[in-house]
């Protein structure tokens, strides 16, 4: 059986959602519960259920076919946005049971059971009134005829209706492939149509913000995108102009639809009418390989669906997960992944100028910093790295008594979802202990050290730090500067030993976002050239200098860590799930 | 209905193999005489011998696939990238346009591939690509010799598949659209 719809608001995180390790939830308090019928199945569903904002509200006949694990097409119901009830595709057959007008009692069967009536249409009994499961409510004893010949006869008509003016244009839509118009065409629709007439048609790509393209033709009027720029984004953004067959999605006169959460639309639009301008005509859905991933782009760690294909991220989509962001995200923590695929990404090992191999490379940078006396070496990581990655920094930090510290990244935060911490994985370098509470602290102190001569090899790994309060004089008077990173900077350039980083793409790992939410991610497509996981090398670096056992995969890794690091005690691989698990910070 | 298939064994008259080998003599000579009289069959079907009179193939033969153009000569593929999903052996490569790509011949079919390729090494000729194209646009034609030095020759580009393909006249309901929606200039009802 189904989950019931989620519950909570997108912005109002619910801390007591899912499988929290050690802020468990509380007992739930008894929920009164009603028994209904679907499709002749007996089944109980709770009297109330949380709403698009979490408020719990009376349970609809849509929540209970969903719990009795009936699917009724919608185009308009969101679980998470108001409910409009205006495209009528959800309309279901259902029956009371039968009350006696004067002595208010159920009539009952010459079984005992109670006698049912069918809802009908008041001037013409004969024929079946439908009630659109999203908005109407249950109530005791009630019976929903999801698959009753009416119920098939009104979908049929309701997706005719909504056919008459679509224009049939997939092979060019993008949409086409994960088109709700297509796939209740194909499980519910007429085979022909009927309709002769020439087609009304609309403007098609309309310029309506910089991110989205709307084809006013195949709009469907569901007022999803509606909703959400007004209810959840709250940029009272988009309306309906015109009026009947004539009906089109605009912006407000002179106004660009132009928030930073514009791209949730093309997610919610379920035909082809709203688009992203920067997926247009990319890659067809169908195409693209799936994998559960987090955004990188602030604190908040959004999950995110990576689509790629053959080695080609094509786009980020939010994944629904209620502890950290609901089913949105932000537009520019989406669009923020053309970088991965710059052509100036590094990917060679050169050690002091000359191409080398990961081999001599592990083994000199091994010999360097097994001989290095101690306090003579110090570490900059950066929290874009995953928590396995930091944690083998701060054991082989330990072993050689390093100074170690992360590079903080501050932003403009928003009421919604983007987080003033520009990091993604702040919590992660503190909880393993690479930096104190307040990142960047301790770089004072390593350029002192260096200046003062006392530290001779700094390590970087994926950050600039010449930006970062040491400065490309106190860098060319380190003895050793070992750098790994993604893209070229001043500090890669200056580098005696180079190492080619992965994109978080690139390899698997854990991120902590700033509540404390441990999330892992999947590998989406190779590391280009002679980049490898960070996590493999360092790992390799630290068997070698004693710090940490070997584990053969990430799995083994992260399982080490939490074993080791006390905020993460309990926490495994395994029970992480796609949604992850919430530590106290 | 059962055919029951005679396994008894060989005869001594069948054993002896002779007759059979006689049998075969007298095919061969059969031909030998028709040939030496100028009435071979391959040569009264074609009118000559394969690699110097082509082989004619029949309607609806299975060739190589190509792209083809409309009777105004616009590139009929939207690249709606069906085939490149059909393709059993995937011989099919697509790029599509993407957002800032070249626009398409026409107007309102609102692209067109980047680049088509097709592997004819890879191909198997079997037609699903024209089976499952929403515009009509790649039909396997008649060659059914395709050469070439190498193997990057034997990938046929856009531009090599839309010239070897040559124009299809279809129903252009882009063309369509775009007249329908002329037709109805009263759009946006202004107020």
């Amino acid at each position: 059986m189904p989950e019931p719809v989620a519950s909570s608001h997108p912005i109002t995180i619910d801390p007591t959602m899912s499988n929290a390790v050690t802020n468990a939830p509380a007992a739930p308090p008894p929920v009164e519960k009603v028994r209904v019928k679907v499709d002749g199945r007996e089944i109980e569903v709770p009297k109330t259920m949380p709403d698009w904002q979490g408020k719990m509200q009376p349970t609809t006949m849509l929540q209970a076919c969903k719990i009795a694990g009936v699917e009724v097409p919608h185009y308009c119901y969101h679980h998470k946005l108001p409910v409009a009830g205006n495209c009528r595709m959800c309309l279901v057959e259902f029956s009371t049971p039968m009350m006696d007008p004067a002595t208010r009692k159920p009539v009952l069967n010459e079984d005992g059971s109670p006698k049912m009536a069918r809802s009908v249409l008041p001037y013409e009994p004969q024929t079946p009134r439908g009630a659109i499961a999203c908005a109407t409510p249950i109530s005791p004893g009630m019976e929903i005829h999801a698959a009753s010949p009416a119920t098939k006869q009104m979908r049929e008509a309701v997706l005719e209706s909504l056919l008459i003016n679509h224009p049939l244009d997939c092979p060019i839509c993008d949409q086409a492939g994960e088109c709700k118009l297509q796939e209740y065409s194909v499980q519910h629709g007429q085979a022909a149509s009927r309709f002769v007439e020439p087609k009304v048609h609309k403007p098609k790509a309309v310029d309506l913000g910089p991110r989205i393209m709307l084809d006013d033709e195949r709009c469907i009027l569901c007022t999803r995108c509606v909703r959400f720029t007004r209810d959840v984004a709250g940029d009272d953004a988009l309306g309906i102009v015109n009026r009947g067959s004539y009906n089109t999605i605009a912006s407000a006169p002179g106004r660009s639809f132009d928030n930073n959460y514009t791209l949730n639309t093309v997610d919610l639009c379920p035909v082809g009418a709203l688009t992203s301008k920067d997926f247009r005509f990319k890659m067809r859905v169908w195409f693209l390989k799936e994998t559960p991933s987090v955004c990188t782009s602030c604190a908040t760690g959004c999950s995110v669906t990576v689509g790629s294909r053959e080695g080609i991220v094509h786009r980020y989509e939010p994944r629904e997960n209620d502890a950290v962001n609901g089913p949105w995200m932000c537009d520019s923590g989406r669009l923020n992944y053309r970088w991965i695929h710059r052509p100036d990404r590094l990917g060679k090992v050169l050690l002091r100028g000359a191409e080398s191999d990961w081999t001599s490379a592990i083994a000199e940078l091994a010999a360097l910093l097994g001989s290095a006396p101690k306090g003579s070496v110090a570490f900059v990581a950066s929290s874009r790295q995953t928590t396995e990655e930091l944690w083998l920094v701060s054991r082989i930090a330990r072993k050689l008594g390093a100074l170690t510290d992360t590079v903080a990244r501050e932003g403009e935060p928003d009421r919604l979802l983007v987080s003033a911490d520009k990091n993604p994985n702040s919590q992660g370098a503190r909880l393993t202990g690479v930096s104190f509470t307040e990142a960047g602290v301790t770089i004072p102190e390593i350029a002192r050290g260096i200046d003062e001569g006392r530290i001779r090899t700094l390590v970087v790994l994926g950050e600039d730090v010449t930006k970062a309060g040491i400065s490309s004089e106190t860098l060319a008077r380190v003895g050793n500067l070992v750098v790994s990173d993604i893209l070229p900077n001043a500090t890669t350039a200056a580098a005696h030993v180079l190492l080619p980083g992965c994109a978080h793409v690139e390899k698997r790992g854990t991120f902590i976002n700033g509540k404390g939410r441990i999330q892992r991610f999947g590998k989406a497509i190779e590391p280009r050239g002679d980049a490898r996981a960070e996590w493999e090398w360092l790992q390799e670096l630290a068997v070698a200098l004693g710090a940490v056992e070997p584990s053969r995969s990430i799995e083994g890794l992260f399982n080490r860590m939490a074993s080791d690091v006390p905020a993460l005690a309990g926490v495994e691989w395994a029970r992480l799930g796609d949604l992850g698990v919430t530590v106290p910070v | 209905m059962t055919k029951v298939v005679d396994r008894s064994p060989l005869t001594f008259y069948e054993r002896t193999y002779l007759p059979a080998i006689l049998e075969g003599i007298k095919v061969t000579a059969r031909h030998f005489a028709r040939t030496v009289q100028g009435q071979n069959t391959a040569k009264d079907l074609s009118g000559g011998y394969y690699p110097e009179t082509p082989w004619k193939v029949s309607e609806g033969y299975r060739g190589a696939p190509y792209l083809v153009r409309d009777q105004e000569g616009a590139t009929k593929c939207v690249s709606c990238q069906l085939c490149e999903f059909v393709c059993p052996p995937k011989a099919i490569k697509i790029t599509p346009p993407g957002p800032d790509g070249q626009a398409a011949d026409r107007a309102n079919a609102e692209k067109m591939p980047r680049e088509f390729e097709i592997n004819m090494l890879r191909c198997i000729f079997c037609g699903l690509c024209q089976e499952v194209c929403p515009e009509e646009a790649i039909f396997l034609r008649n060659d059914y010799s395709l050469t070439g030095l190498s193997r990057e020759e034997m990938v046929y580009n856009k531009e090599k598949l839309l010239g070897l393909g040559g124009v299809h006249a279809g129903v252009q309901k882009w063309k369509h659209k775009a007249e329908e929606a002329r037709a109805q200039e009263t759009f946006p009802v202004k107020v």
